[in-house]
């Protein structure tokens, strides 16, 4: 007879193995989980004499859930390919989903310093009711199971940690450097404005930025950026569900 | 039992790391898997553990189907991979007992778990110390010492001494030993020698392919002759009356013969001043012979045609 498994215990292994434990042996890492999200939001800040301080803020909050998301895909691959972690797991009583799972809660645990120095921040800039900060909250929770999403499959598709970065850059790119999150869209001109919308970080940054009254959209381009998102989320997952390898083909 | 039926797969078309693969064993005691570098001894564990999928062909272990039934499958076993290594920003406590938790242990009953297998192992002092900074060999036992302290009773280890110093390869398998009693422990290696003090049946592969099977025993009855003589880079030997002759990829040339006739080639082997080395045969020259085959006599060059 099998025994019986406890799930919070197959979470909290991972959340332990890729977020604590790295935080607590090496404390350097925690200086730069909440340093990271910080880099363009000064230099934003300093380059509009803070004129765009709360708009970028609000990018900041939704980047970081987003590099939460695509992080996974370097730190599965890392474990998976340099340590063999993944075929551990494997031949072990873990779902993939359970493993997926933790490892997607690790990676907001890992970022939660800084998610929380940006929470206060916010709260200082961001001038909005209780909807509109649930409604960045849900956004921030869509753009990271998307990107989450997107990591988990990466990951399992990457055979080493040459072609992981390689799927990072190019994903980073698509997600950070694409979209205006850090400031509104009218500040890219207007033939590229097309490629910003290439990244589902652009419809994100839109509604945030509408909510919190920073810019002005109509109702109409607000629900086609829900519609956007909640797409985007849905199709990823379900590609990374059909298409992740837990067992190697 | 575990029974492999005519196995291939295949990496890409036309690179096949095991080649219709089958064979059936008990599933109990230890299986020692021996075969060169790229035999297939890797893709058939990780098969068998769940990691891979096949091309052709089935397994399944006691009655478990590795494909169709995985799931039920992966409550039972435990598995070190070759490559495997103790995540290096965690100490073999931290490491240990996550992957308990991920077994679905309590984290008390995992600790608990931890603390038994340490003691076991002898590796106390470095519970607390950093994965990165152990010796390959201690890295190897924190890994063993993982699979080990969980509730699995069949294990998959891919060459789980690799590395390891003779001391510590002696301690692990002293402890694989006690382990046997009441698990299955499916190892691969390539020291013939562990085979042959842990296995109770061994299986050679060669090319993806199953060579020979059996006991200790059995493997000893595939080779006809007791005796083995090594001859180190010299062709003066003279033909045996009885036995064959092994061509190795060093240059060395094996004879494995009757007694009478190893005494006989071995006495001249010193009357004329040539490095010789005889034995009983063992596993190791079993292996050759089975993995290289006899050469044809018109192959080799005899005493007669050097002097």
């Amino acid at each position: 007879m099998s025994m019986k498994r406890s799930i919070i215990s197959q979470l909290i292994a991972s959340i332990m193995v890729n977020a604590i434990y790295a935080m607590v042996n090496y404390p350097i890492v925690l200086v730069s989980t909440i340093l990271a999200p910080f880099s363009l939001l000064i230099v934003i800040a300093f380059v509009s004499h803070g004129a765009l301080t709360p708009i970028a803020i609000g990018g900041a909050l939704i980047m970081t859930m987003v590099s939460s998301g695509t992080s996974m895909q370097q730190d599965l691959s890392h474990l998976k390919n340099d340590f063999k972690v993944q075929d551990m797991v494997v031949s072990s009583p873990t779902r993939a989903w359970v493993y997926l799972l933790g490892m997607s809660l690790s990676e907001i645990i890992y970022s939660l310093p800084a998610l929380i120095v940006l929470s206060i921040l916010a709260a200082i800039y961001l001038h909005t009711g209780v909807l509109g900060y649930i409604t960045i909250i849900a956004v921030m929770l869509i753009m990271f199971a998307f990107a989450s999403s997107l990591g988990f499959l990466l990951s399992t598709l990457s055979s080493d940690i040459v072609q992981s970065w390689a799927f990072s850059g190019i994903v980073s790119t698509i997600l950070s450097a694409l979209p205006p999150v850090y400031y509104p869209i009218t500040y890219i001109p207007q033939p590229f404005q097309y490629l910003a919308y290439l990244s589902p970080a652009t419809y994100a940054a839109q509604i945030v930025q509408n909510v919190t009254g920073l810019t002005s959209f109509n109702s109409g381009a607000i629900a086609l950026d829900w519609v956007v998102i909640i797409a985007i989320t849905i199709i990823t997952l379900f590609i990374a569900i059909k298409k992740s390898k837990w067992r190697e083909d | 039992m575990l029974n492999v039926r005519n196995v291939t797969k295949e990496y890409e078309p036309g690179k096949k790391a095991l080649k219709s693969f089958s064979m059936s064993i008990p599933a109990k005691g230890i299986f020692a898997l021996i075969g060169r570098n790229g035999a297939g001894k890797t893709t058939l564990i990780r098969i068998l553990a769940t990691q891979m999928a096949l091309t052709a062909g089935s397994a399944d272990l006691n009655g478990l189907n590795v494909i169709k039934d995985a799931d039920e499958l992966r409550e039972i076993i435990a598995c070190v991979p070759q490559e495997g290594r103790a995540v290096g920003w965690l100490t073999p406590r931290q490491f240990v007992v996550s992957y308990l938790m991920w077994r679905g242990f309590t984290r008390k009953d995992a600790t608990a778990r931890f603390e038994k297998v340490l003691k076991e192992l002898n590796i106390n002092r470095y519970a607390d110390t950093l994965n990165r900074l152990l010796s390959g060999g201690t890295k190897r036992k924190v890994l063993v010492g993982m699979v080990m302290s969980s509730e699995a009773k069949v294990l998959f280890l891919d060459e789980p001494t690799t590395g390891l110093d003779p001391i510590s390869r002696h301690e692990l398998w002293n402890t694989l030993m006690k382990l046997k009693k009441d698990h299955f422990i499916f190892l691969t290696t390539h020291y013939l020698e562990e085979a042959e003090v842990l296995a109770d049946n061994i299986g050679i592969i060669e090319d993806g392919r199953l060579m020979a099977l059996g006991t200790i025993s059995d493997l000893r009855r595939k080779v006809k002759y007791p005796y083995s003589i090594k001859i180190l880079s010299d062709k003066r030997f003279t033909k045996p009356k009885k036995g064959d002759i092994i061509k190795g990829v060093d240059g060395h040339y094996q004879i494995v013969t009757t007694e009478k006739e190893a005494r006989r080639i071995s006495r001249q082997l010193i009357d004329k001043k040539v490095r010789f080395s005889m034995n009983p045969l063992t596993l190791d020259d079993i292996f050759y012979y089975i993995v290289k085959k006899p050469i044809a006599e018109e192959n080799y060059v005899n005493e007669e045609e050097h002097y």
